[in-house]
């Protein structure tokens, strides 16, 4: 019985409050094969590098990252790009500065602007305030093997426009497949070979969608390869422990047990 | 102490004579250290420790998180991400304490299903029971206070919600939810007075584990087949018992490193998991969230909360008698704090003169559909308000008030129990019995 009741306790943890319904639009969140998915998985650097790219000419226009310092960007497990590229990328963007009073070029330990348009959301955080998958009946068990897919939805949505349009109040509404409704206000951001990469790395509609994506991760969780590790060496130590506590109980409770020490 | 007899602690040296006379604390940690303890609990039994051991964790981490956390509207979920981003380790220290209440949830429901298994709450045990419910209480409001710091979405539509229990109370609702509030809606001085409660609430709780602690110090444990240990003699009492060292405290560690393993392992590569992903917009008093979902850990009464609407025909009957004082959303809030109450009645309704359900044959069953009771809310707790949801909601919450209000008063009239060992070491031997002679004769046929 109690057997069942401790194993009830870890199922527990599968009951996660999955979010957001779906509502009578019937969405679908493609899933992405990302290369930091799972407890080993790490970030490609080369990909967040494209990311930033994509970002920096496209999305930028509209979305604002402002938790993200642009010196974050020369940091380990992220973007790793060169304190001098950073300090030169930085330098693109103006900043106000209070105590001048005025504009400067921004320095690596400013960060990244806030949405220049009111109605579209800053992008620091969203590749964790989305869940891609909720299933089944809203257990959110699947998270457990596909991830929350927080990454996986930005790049449903980049690349979910059926390419129908509808006016609503003045508004231009966009149809997607990702999007809960169906119909969003922003327009297809990204097409194939939008965006040209100084490596030559495909450039569709996909492998855009996917690069930035994966950037907007990273932006999410510049921490996480770090703290993959920390759990790592956790798990790694605490199961040495669990071994030696095992063996030292059983030993301390064998004459108890009337069982001879070993 | 529990009555059991067992030595106690001399002081040999002159110092130790001389500080026991002055201050018995040595003495003390002794009688708590060396406390006879059942030999035969069973792996049910560890979850007290596990749940001592993360409210350190709980305490520890909240208190360095605080010494970069800013308690204001403008700036708290800001600092949050100030706190992942640049702290050192702050993301280790902010996930930690994030999946530390969920791990203090898990924890304390298992050691809670367990008391009310074994029986843990009856006599003489009624008080350590009382206590562990208000220690429950406080973890619930200290959970929901903590969940509003980090000032998401979630944060801010979940107080809302909450704190608008409180404005259902007939006559001085509105009244009292203002000044809970702080204001006529949730925003700084609500922030503010929650971050202060939630600072506060973990020592309270901590001051009523150790009365927690010292009451079924004073009973003795229970154990697994609810028979007391033998107190008429110490030869007997230390049949029946073992020192809590070092045959607890290291069986407990071990459970607790296996634990805190799995527990890392979250933390390491799915932290958010538990988590809700519109907690990581920052809260906007004028965009509602679709769908507004308290954490995991309250869900089962979140749903007993909801289960009750205005169709539900007691609930017409409810405020029909009261002349609509007793609307269906006050009878929502008295059927969740209910189903609490319900559960720290125990003690008095249940009416069986045998503690462990082992020996209930009846009993057992029910126990049973109340777990799973319990887990059917946890998942319609999360579900949106609709059919089939309602319906399911408003059976398994009508199943958790039957199981105490009905079921428990009873069972202890109809049940016939089975026959229970005269003491605990006969259940003791007879579980090595059983273990050693499966062992035996596989390692030795030719005999």
């Amino acid at each position: 019985m109690f057997r069942t009741l401790a194993l009830s306790a870890v199922a527990a943890f599968g009951f996660a409050t999955a979010g957001i319904a779906a509502g009578a639009y019937d969405t679908h969140i493609e899933d992405f094969d990302f290369s930091f998915e799972g407890p080993f998985g790490t970030y490609d650097q080369n990909q967040l590098q494209r990311g930033l790219q994509v970002y920096t000419e496209v999305c930028s226009a509209c979305h604002g990252l402002k938790f993200v310092p642009y010196r974050s960007l020369s940091e380990d497990g992220g973007v790793g790009m060169p304190e001098d590229q950073v300090r030169a990328y930085a330098a693109q963007f103006e900043v106000f500065d209070e105590e001048i009073d005025d504009f400067r070029p921004a320095a690596p330990a400013d960060h990244f602007g806030e949405s220049g348009l009111d109605n579209a959301p800053d992008l620091s955080l969203m590749a964790k305030a989305r869940a891609g998958f909720h299933g089944p009946y809203g257990l959110g068990i699947n998270q457990l093997f596909k991830g929350i897919g927080g990454p996986e939805y930005i790049a449903s949505l980049l690349t979910g426009y059926t390419g129908e349009e509808k006016e609503e109040a003045g508004v231009v509404l966009y149809e997607n497949t990702a999007f809960p409704g169906g119909w969003i206000a922003m327009g297809p951001p990204l097409e194939d070979e939008l965006v040209e990469y100084a490596d030559g790395h495909a450039n569709d509609l996909h492998h855009l969608a996917e690069d930035v994506s994966a950037f907007l991760m990273w932006t999410a969780e510049p921490k996480m390869m770090a703290r993959k590790q920390a759990g790592f060496v956790g798990v790694l130590f605490l199961t040495i422990l669990s071994v030696l506590l095992y063996l030292t109980n059983k030993r301390i409770w064998a004459p108890v047990k009337g069982k001879k020490t070993a | 102490m529990g009555g059991i007899p067992h030595d106690h602690y001399e002081p040999k040296a002159g110092w130790e004579k001389g500080l026991a006379k002055r201050l018995p604390i040595v003495g003390l940690m002794y009688d708590t250290l060396m406390i006879p303890t059942p030999k035969n609990l069973n792996w049910m039994w560890i979850w007290g420790i596990v749940l001592t051991f993360v409210l350190v964790l709980q305490i520890v981490t909240g208190i360095v998180l605080v010494m970069h956390y800013t308690p204001h509207v403008d700036y708290a979920f800001s600092s949050v991400e100030h706190i992942m981003r640049n702290v050192n380790g702050g993301y280790m220290l902010r996930y930690l304490h994030q999946n530390g209440a969920s791990l203090f949830f898990v924890a304390v429901y298992a050691h809670i299903f367990r008391g009310l298994y074994y029986g843990s709450y009856k006599a003489p045990r009624e008080i350590t029971w009382i206590i562990g419910m208000l220690i429950y209480l406080l973890m619930m409001g200290t959970a929901f206070m903590g969940y509003v710091l980090p000032w998401g979405q979630m944060s801010f539509w979940g107080a809302t919600v909450i704190t608008g229990l409180f404005g259902a109370i007939p006559f001085i609702g509105e009244a009292l939810q203002t000044w809970l509030l702080g204001g006529p809606a949730v925003d700084n001085a609500t922030l503010n007075r929650f971050f202060s409660l939630h600072y506060l609430l973990p020592f309270v709780i901590l001051g009523l584990v150790i009365v927690h602690i010292w009451a079924f110090h004073t009973t003795g444990n229970n154990n697994p087949t609810g028979v007391e240990v033998r107190r008429t003699s110490k030869e007997e009492a230390e049949k029946d018992t073992l020192p809590f060292w070092p045959y607890f405290v290291m069986k407990d560690l071990f459970a607790l490193a296996v634990i805190m393993a799995v527990f890392f392992a979250i933390v390491g590569f799915m932290p958010n998991y538990l988590g809700h992903p519109d907690n990581y917009i920052e809260a906007n008093a004028l965009a509602t969230p679709a769908h507004i979902v308290p954490e995991w850990y309250f869900l089962p009464f979140y749903a007993i909360l909801r289960a009750f609407t205005d169709e539900v025909w007691v609930v017409q009957i409810a405020s029909f008698v009261t002349g609509g004082i007793i609307d269906a959303k006050f009878f929502g809030v008295i059927a969740m704090f209910g189903a609490i109450a319900v559960m720290a009645l125990a003690p008095w309704l249940d009416t069986s003169s045998v503690r462990s359900a082992r020996y209930r044959p009846m009993l057992k069953w029910w126990f049973a559909l109340l777990v799973v009771d319990f887990f059917v809310l946890m998942w319609v707790g999360a579900m949106p308000a609709e059919e089939p949801y309602n319906t399911i909601s408003l059976i398994a919450s009508t199943y958790w008030f039957a199981y105490f209000l009905v079921i428990l008063p009873l069972l202890g009239v109809i049940e016939k129990p089975l026959a229970r060992p005269a003491t605990i070491e006969e259940d003791f031997n007879a579980h090595k019995a059983a273990k050693a002679g499966s062992g035996e004769a596989a390692a030795t046929p030719a005999e």
